[in-house]
């Protein structure tokens, strides 16, 4: 029965000591690629292997840990949820060991300093592992700091670039702000709960006002950390200027322990939930959905489009647990649990095909120093294996069939579709609204990812280096490898993963998914069978039989060869690598379409040689609506109190001697 | 009750709601003033056929006349009368564009939720087989009143008006079973005065201030407004 | 006696999948004949675009130089994701086996797929015309999904199911009923269907003019049996639209076992239903022009907002409170 919890501290063990043997890379670089990513992969492969026995176990264990306060000793549990969201850092931390190697071969020789990258993410690993772990709020808080502060290092590692530096504070200051929510949402647990540990916290009796209260700090605190508009904005700055196996880690990981949290607060912790906090999650989750996508159609630059396609995905996933909110408070409790399986299969999914894209914008960095889309093309010729391996990357996230994303949007739009058991009509007619957002949402990431893909790896290169690039080396073709046949095994076999994930509710809602897998490990029905099925590994089967009878006629001589010409160019002259689509043409219709929520500058101006020049920059709104008035604010509050400073001794102590005086009549 | 329950007329009259409740929309974003004057020819049509539907099936005789007079009056005596006016303004091809289509149509689908919302307990109590479109006319009464918000144009405003008045009177309709024929005559009589003093109205101020967009109205006050 | 139930639904589910697209040709060429007729023409004969396909399936493949491995496997992947959305909507008959492999939601994700693999192939050449075709396909369909999954979602508000066997026969069971709802769900995927098929009003499929193009840019480059291929499978996704309008709104003929009278009766019904779609296609083809690019959102919001009327006519009208 311990076996889960031992295998979680191997993991922690194994995190620690790669943050140790980083110290040795002063002396010995390649010690970073040879000794300290190799162990944090083999902690990775710990981590799966404890997640995996807690789901399949499905029981609890406890444990006190001989650190932390004399009469608050740090308390650990493994359970369903804990042992899902250890096997999901696990699966990609372990890719990361696996691609990391090659990556960091190129910092060895430059002017950063390694021990830091490998110490921090040492550090990082054994941040998240402990959070999922914590069984109270103190072990908790300290995990979600290391967490924080280690993955702030992470982001400034290339600390020359002023704009880095800029937005690694932006980092900082936001996961602050979400921290402070987060504690003082424990805080209202622990004052109605008499502790500081989670069994105390569930016992605790809340009234509605307070339970919303704490339920709303834990949203703008988990919210703020998984990246959820308004409070999104670091995230593209961020997530970018990382190394980009850090990034994959940051976007694929430690986005989903916020998720991890959030659930293990309202669902665990409060326990009690309203439908009305359904609403406004659900609410809150479509429009970064919407917004997220949105702003990831009009960058150029690869991994900022990414990140702001994590955000669309977080929203998605919080349209799940929103519509779980609201069926559980409403006492669908069977409904409830299929929302949430599809926001946590959708966790998982996000969680390989994220990592496996921000791989790829890796290896095209590492091939080509190119992060402008503008300035690729024709990749796919020279870096084959990336080119495949992201093209499943895409499909992935495209939410395509066979591919995992699918499933988990199918199940989600399974989840909304069940509305109509709902008593409240307003409801009723909400829930498809936010489904029909979710559509809009899944239709313009494939736009997105289209863009992407065409524009990096097909067609011709649009700039000589790019013309140049290699294949990159084979641990990272590996690392990605592994990601790529993750996503195609979760796409074609969700009844197996389904019963996996299912533990899940089972434990925290009281109420598993026994339908879903009831009809074979074929049929994928959630419901019922006449409701809805969806038979996985057929449609993969009969797609990869005829493709192959595709391709055996073709072999088979039968049909006569292709010949090589050139493109049509209409009679004019030859078509150049320059009159290609851009990615800022592709986007060009959407950007139009949608011009209200951008915050757009466009200008051609002529300058005084004759040429013309275009300049477009596309902003976020949310600077200009939410930021800077708070900035504003802050800074103007700042002014005010900073007349306190007026450099007088006396006056100090003064003060001193007033908050003395204050303080001895109220304990008295 | 759900509508496979319903008897085949009854269906029909919750058919033809909807399709008033859709021209209400298409009212309210139809940018050229003549077709705008037709979809509210088809509204009032619509609504008169509502009306005789409900009489067939509710049997109801004298909501046949209701039928006929908003037949008459909606359908054809006040579309062909704003349709002089306009002939004689000389805005035949005239194009009254919404400024953002796409926000003023979501604010009228969350009307259409907002009035569904309102009549709940109403339609709780068993009123009779009409009472489902309670909600679609209180619908059709607030986006009239949101199209006499958002469009400029004073002749577009009339229809605003007007439909809120078709709405009022599909109300009637479905809560009530029609109005006394005596209140009917008297609101119709009310309406097509009203009619002809727009008419009259609108020549007075394009002589005054040369154009029919109600926004310049403000040079009327006693600052003298803003400058075009 | 089990097995041999088994081995013969689905070896009728083989045969309607081939049934498929052996029909979306002919279907075509109705469509062409009609409007040929209304613009005073003999126009060419019914069996016409068969021959074109086998005409192309025996020319030769010419590729450009700048071309990649996905230009030449897209063909196959559009045509096969297509062959197996078609094959999961009931042509013939309901009982089948094959709406539970995949719900209606399944067939949407499928067509997606060969939209995907589609706008990327265009993108593959290196020109500007196919990344203008592929740029404008993607918009039209971004616009399009939510109004299709809204007026999806109406229709399994009622039926209770998204699988379309069930959808299909909880029409059938209601009897002759006006429903709102259906109404407008029908409206908005009509509308839909002539933006996901490409004809006008909102692209051209016959049109010559790269400007004015968006199928056809995205498939210019491609010649012979790959050409072939891409035809056919935008025949096949006219004829899904089609079935799926036919039978789903106005069912009544389709078989409910499979018995060889009620197969005969359900393909002469589908068979009719096609012949009068085809025809009001045809006619609102002739009578329509061809809208600015970006006229078409406007377009698909009119298409959105019938689907959301559907969606809240059915919950304010259609269901007792």
């Amino acid at each position: 029965m311990a076996i889960g919890l031992d295998l979680a501290a191997l993991a922690l063990g194994l995190a620690l000591a790669s943050s140790l043997a980083s110290a040795l890379t002063v002396r010995a670089p390649h010690l970073l690629r040879l000794l300290v990513l190799p162990l944090f992969g083999l902690a990775g492969a710990a981590a799966v292997a404890a997640g995996l026995v807690a789901l399949v176990q499905g029981e609890v264990s406890t444990a006190v840990l001989p650190l932390g306060l004399p009469w608050l000793p740090w308390q650990v549990r493994l359970d369903a949820l804990s042992g899902f969201f250890l096997a999901l850092i696990g699966v990609v931390t372990f890719a990361v060991g696996l691609y990391g190697p090659a990556y960091v071969r190129g910092f060895e020789r430059g002017r950063d300093p390694l021990p830091v990258l490998g110490g921090f993410a040492g550090l990082f690993l054994a941040g998240m592992l402990l959070v999922v772990l914590a069984d109270d709020a103190f072990l908790f808080m300290v995990a979600w700091e290391v967490m924080s502060l280690s993955s702030y290092f992470l982001v400034v590692f290339h600390h020359d670039n002023p704009a880095n530096r800029r937005a690694a504070f932006l980092y900082l200051l936001m996961a602050h702000v979400g921290g402070l929510a987060i504690l003082l949402g424990y805080g209202v647990l622990a004052s109605f709960g008499g502790g500081f540990a989670f069994e105390a916290m569930r016992a605790a009796p809340l009234s509605f006002g307070w339970a919303s209260v704490a339920f709303s700090l834990a949203f703008l605190g988990f919210g703020m950390k998984a990246g959820l508009v308004p409070l999104h904005a670091w995230l593209p700055e961020a997530h970018p200027v990382a190394p980009s196996h850090i990034s994959a880690l940051m976007s694929g990981v430690m986005l989903k322990v916020a998720v991890y949290g959030f659930i293990r607060f309202v669902f665990d912790l409060i326990g009690e939930v309203h439908w009305q906090w359904g609403v406004a999650v659900t609410a809150v989750g479509s429009l970064s959905a919407l917004l997220g996508v949105l702003y990831a159609l009009v960058q150029n630059d690869l991994k900022r489009l990414l990140a702001y396609s994590s955000v669309e995905n977080l929203g998605i996933i919080f349209i799940g647990l929103g519509l779980a909110l609201v069926f559980q408070g409403t006492g669908q409790g069977l409904l409830a649990a299929l929302a949430f399986v599809a926001a946590l299969y959708h966790a998982i999914n996000h969680a390989l095909f994220k990592g496996l894209l921000f791989f790829g914008a890796g290896a095209i960095l590492h091939s080509t120093h190119e992060r402008d889309l503008d300035q690729m093309g024709g990749l796919l010729r020279r870096m084959p294996w990336t080119g495949l391996f992201f093209l499943v990357g895409t499909l992935s996230i495209s939410a395509l069939p066979p591919f995992n994303g699918f499933v988990s949007e199918w199940l989600t739009f399974q989840a909304a579709l069940q509305a109509w058991q709902l008593e409240s009509g307003v409801l009723r007619s909400l829930i498809p609204i936010a489904a029909a957002m979710l559509a809009l949402t899944g239709a313009l990431a494939a736009a997105c990812f289209v863009k992407v893909y065409g524009v990096a790896f097909l067609g011709q290169a649009r700039s000589r280096h790019v013309r140049r690039a290699r294949q990159v080396p084979l641990g990272m073709r590996a690392g990605q490898g592994v990601l790529a046949i993750m996503c195609l095994l979760f796409g074609v076999l969700p009844t197996t993963v389904v019963d996996l994930i299912e533990a899940v509710p089972r434990q925290v809602l009281g109420q598993g998914l026994p339908e879903a897998t009831a009809h074979g490990w074929l049929w994928l029905t959630p419901v019922a069978p006449a409701t809805a099925s969806y038979g996985a590994p057929l449609i993969a089967f009969v797609l990869l039989a005829l493709a192959l009878l595709a391709v055996w006629a073709a072999r088979r001589g039968t049909l006569r060869r292709a010949r090589r010409c050139d493109p049509w160019d209409c009679g004019f002259a030859p078509p150049g690598a320059r009159m290609q689509y851009t990615a800022t043409a592709f986007a060009q219709p959407l950007r139009r379409v949608f011009a209200l929520l951008f915050r757009m500058d466009e200008r051609v101006e002529q300058r005084e040689d004759g040429t013309l020049r275009h300049r477009l920059t596309v902003g976020d709104r949310a600077w200009g609506l939410f930021y800077a008035p708070v900035a504003r604010a802050v800074e103007s509050a700042a002014a005010r109190i900073v007349r306190l400073q007026s450099g007088n001794v006396r006056i100090y102590l003064g003060w001193t001697l007033s908050t003395l005086l204050v303080l001895l009549w109220i304990i008295s | 009750m759900s509508i496979t329950q319903l008897p085949l007329l009854q269906q029909l009259v919750l058919v033809l709601a909807a399709i008033v409740l859709f021209t209400s929309f298409v009212l309210l974003a139809q940018a050229r003033l003549v077709s705008a004057i037709h979809a509210f020819a088809w509204q009032g049509g619509l609504a008169a056929a509502v009306t005789s539907v409900v009489a067939a099936a509710g049997h109801t005789p004298h909501l046949y006349f209701s039928a006929l007079l908003t037949l008459l009056l909606k359908a054809l005596l006040i579309p062909w009368m704003l349709h002089r006016l306009v002939h004689r303004l000389e805005l035949d091809r005239h194009v009254d564009l919404l400024r953002r289509p796409a926000l003023v149509v979501m604010a009228a689908v969350a009307l259409v939720i907002f009035s569904y919302w309102l009549v709940l307990p109403m339609v709780q109590q068993e009123l009779t087989f009409t009472r489902n479109i309670v909600a679609i006319s209180l619908a059709v009464v607030l986006i009239g009143l949101l199209m006499m918000v958002f469009r400029q144009q004073a002749v577009v405003q009339v229809l605003g008006f007007m439909s809120m008045e078709n709405g009022l009177f599909l109300a009637a309709v479905s809560a009530t079973g029609g109005m006394p024929l005596v209140v009917e005559l008297g609101v119709a009589f009310d309406v097509l005065v009203a009619m002809v003093l727009f008419g009259v109205f609108f020549f007075q101020i394009r002589a005054n201030i040369d154009t029919l967009d109600v926004d310049r109205l403000n040079r009327l006050t006693e600052t003298g407004g803003e400058e075009p | 006696m089990d097995y041999l139930l088994i081995a013969s639904t689905w070896g009728l589910a083989l045969l309607q999948a081939l049934l498929f697209a052996a029909l979306a040709p002919l279907l075509v060429g109705w469509v062409r004949k009609v409007k040929a007729w209304l613009q005073n023409r003999r126009g060419a004969p019914l069996l016409q675009p068969y021959r074109d396909l086998y005409k192309l399936l025996g020319k030769e493949v010419r590729v450009a130089h700048t071309a990649s491995v996905l230009f030449r496997a897209a063909p196959y992947v559009v045509f096969i994701a297509t062959w197996l959305a078609a094959s999961a909507v009931p042509l013939v008959a309901v009982a089948l086996p094959t709406a539970a492999i995949a719900d209606i939601i399944v067939v949407v994700g499928l067509l997606a797929l060969a939209r995907f693999f589609l706008a990327l192939a265009g993108m593959d050449v290196g020109t500007a015309f196919g990344g203008m075709g592929a740029s404008r396909e993607m918009l039209v369909s971004a616009l399009a999904e939510p109004a299709m999954l809204m007026a999806v979602f109406t229709l399994a508000m009622t039926a209770h199911s998204t699988n379309l066997a069930s959808v299909v026969d909880a029409q059938l069971a209601g009897g002759l009923v006006l429903r709102p709802s259906y109404l407008f769900a029908l409206g908005a995927l009509i509308l839909v269907a002539l933006a996901e098929t490409g004809r006008i009003p909102v692209d051209n499929p016959t049109t010559h003019l790269e400007l004015t193009m968006i199928h056809e840019a995205m498939i210019l480059e491609y010649s012979g049996r790959h050409l072939a291929l891409m035809e056919w499978a935008a025949q096949i996704k006219l004829l899904l639209y089609g079935v799926l309008i036919a039978n789903i709104f106005l069912p009544w003929g389709i078989a409910g076992s499979l018995a060889p009278a009620d197969l005969a009766l359900g393909l002469a019904a589908v068979v009719l239903k096609l012949l009068a779609l085809g025809a009001a296609l045809a006619l609102a083809e002739t009578v329509l022009a061809k809208m600015r690019l970006f006229r078409a959102p406007a377009f698909l919001n009119l298409a959105l907002l019938l689907a959301l009327l559907g969606l809240l006519g059915h919950v304010i009208l259609e269901v007792g409170a």
